[in-house]
């Protein structure tokens, strides 16, 4: 058999063979997208509300049930002073505190720790406050057009799974081909086969390309369990074209696979390569490209260090493509950007690719 | 300034059993990297059967085994895979392969075993196995670096009647040891201390060089005055 694809089928049995990576492979895509699709959620549910009202009035009244009607907040507990209301907040046992006085002042006591998350449960505890006695409490802002006169796009019911499902795509195939690729490579050298494999006739690309192949396989095959699990299971809607989201897809996929082959040419043993890429892949990933908090909101600093965060321009893009469904030509930046990215890695890795062992 | 080579000098005849030893530290692994064409020297060269391994690298690779120290099979694949995926490298027609294979391992008693993993096989058997890999592609020359490593004495017996085979059918070995019996069992030796060659000859030869009884004593006398390694 022509060396070549005997070298992908060694590569594939390899990883077949290993029980344990597999189940990570396989199992973490579906773990992830249950975590996030179900589990963590930043949707405004199940707010613990205290009411501080010194006297009760028919008015006041109304406005709790309001509150309590709704399915945002839970009222937990009636205080007569705000100090008993923040005492319940900080002993854990409130979210949001509603002070009603007698000047009809509306004031918020809100757990701030996470504060993009008090923001929005105030702002909704203020738009079903202001909405006229009798009104329907229901929240979608698109029905209170004329009151707040904002709009939401795409996603009106602001279901975080839409958000976080291109980041979950950004992150495991970062994951899959960058570490997975780099650890395969550097195993051989630490196994002493590399040498072997160096000293015979067999191109050294054709060995590094060999171990790509069947890493980008299980990328291209995990994208289409993701969006799958995506559409059926969490209801998330594809809006964009297809075509495009593979296509773009791909870019990634071979930009993660040029990373894990540069990691691979400096990581000595096993433990660097997996340690290199959890610090300088993963850990930016999470924190810096847009997944988790805006870039916008970021300080100037991390905004520039984004820049150079490649999931960041793969997560912009599918957010686009997937949610808003808008065509190609506006995800041109990011698209630039990532195959410049790739250019850029592919050819640094390639050069530094050692025919010999110095 | 330190050379880990300094002036080594020598030639190795066809089909013959060429020893090299020296304590830690002696160049014996650059030296060998360097005729595998893994290491580019900074000065010198060497030819394998007529070809310059820096400028013709591609054909030496073409000729040459090549085991390492720590170089063993794939542990996840089995014996017969393992075959299959080396002599295909070397560009072997799958035919003969599969031929090749069960002849090698009638040889070997063996056969029960082809489709076994290789991790399941006790180490004394992954050497011979590594070793029947690595010249089964028939090379002109194989380069052994310290094959018998950590293996029982009867295994290692075994492996150098392998060797012995080997040179039968015309391959050069060139081996590194630290068993000082392995090198009595050599064509020729030489004795690397601090980069540089202390003796070159047929065990014979040395013994009454040095006036010493056998290969250990021998080796004892270059290695004491070694000023590297530990």
């Amino acid at each position: 058999m022509k060396p070549f694809p005997s070298f992908i089928i060694k590569e594939s049995k390899h990883i077949l063979r290993d029980r344990r990576t597999m189940l990570i492979l396989f199992g973490m895509p579906v773990v992830l997208m249950l975590l996030f699709g179900f589990a963590i959620t930043n949707d405004v549910k199940n707010v613990r509300t205290v009411v501080v009202t010194s006297n009760w009035d028919s008015e006041a009244q109304q406005h709790i049930d309001r509150l309590a009607v709704s399915d945002y907040f839970v009222i937990v507990s009636t205080v007569p002073t705000p100090q008993k209301a923040e005492q319940l907040i900080r002993s854990q046992q409130a979210d949001l505190g509603i002070v009603f006085s007698k000047e009809h002042q509306l004031q918020f006591i809100v757990d701030a720790s996470d504060p993009n998350m008090a923001q929005q449960w105030t702002v909704y505890a203020q738009a079903i406050l202001a909405q006229p006695a009798g009104g329907k409490s229901s929240m979608l802002p698109s029905q209170n057009g004329k009151r707040l006169g904002v709009r939401l796009l795409y996603n009106p019911q602001q279901k975080s799974a839409y958000n976080f499902v291109p980041a979950i795509m950004g992150m495991l195939l970062l994951l899959i081909c960058a570490m997975m690729t780099s650890i395969s490579i550097v195993r051989e050298k630490e196994r002493g086969t590399m040498e072997v494999l160096l000293v015979s006739p067999v191109r050294p690309l054709m060995i590094i390309v060999a171990k790509a192949v069947p890493y980008f396989v299980f990328a291209l095959f995990i994208l289409v369990i993701i969006l799958l699990m995506s559409a059926f299971v969490l209801g998330v809607p594809l809006q964009g074209s297809l075509f495009w989201i593979m296509g773009v897809s791909l870019i990634y996929i071979l930009l993660a696979l040029s990373l894990g082959l540069l990691i691979s040419s400096i990581a000595k043993t096993q433990l660097v390569a997996l340690l290199v890429s959890a610090m300088v892949l993963l850990l930016p990933t999470v924190m810096l490209s847009g997944m988790l908090s805006p870039v916008e909101s970021m300080p100037p600093v991390l905004q520039y260090i984004s820049a150079i965060v490649p999931p960041r321009y793969y997560i912009s893009a599918m957010r686009k493509l997937m949610i808003m469904g808008v065509g190609i030509e506006s995800v041109l930046t990011e698209v630039a950007v990532l195959t410049g990215m790739t250019v850029l890695l592919l050819t640094v890795a390639l050069a530094k690719f050692k025919t010999r062992l110095e | 300034m330190r050379l880990a080579l300094d002036d080594v000098s020598f030639s190795v005849g066809r089909s013959e059993v060429f020893g090299l030893i020296g304590p830690d530290g002696a160049g014996k692994t650059s030296l060998f990297r360097i005729m595998a064409s893994l290491l580019l020297p900074d000065e010198g060269s060497v030819t394998v059967d007529g070809y310059d391994v820096v400028r013709q690298m591609r054909s030496v690779r073409c000729r040459v085994g090549y085991m390492p120290g720590r170089f063993s099979l794939y542990e996840d694949l089995t014996v017969k895979e393992n075959i299959r995926l080396f002599a295909g490298i070397y560009g072997m027609k799958p035919h003969d392969i599969a031929k090749q294979t069960d002849e090698l391992l009638r040889r070997l008693r063996f056969e029960q075993h082809k489709d076994t993993v290789v991790s399941q096989l006790p180490l004394g058997w992954k050497q011979k196995l590594a070793f029947s890999v690595s010249i089964f592609h028939q090379p002109d020359i194989v380069f052994l670096d310290e094959p018998t490593g950590g293996v029982d004495p009867a295994t290692r017996r075994q492996f150098w009647e392998l060797i012995y085979d080997a040179a039968a059918q015309g391959i050069t070995v060139f081996v590194t040891t630290h068993y000082m019996d392995e090198a009595e069992y050599c064509d020729r030796i030489s004795i690397m201390v601090d980069g540089k060659i202390r003796a070159l000859g047929t065990p014979d030869e040395l013994k009454q060089q040095f006036g010493q009884p056998d290969m250990d004593h021998v080796f004892t006398l270059l290695a004491r005055q070694a000023k590297r390694g530990d």
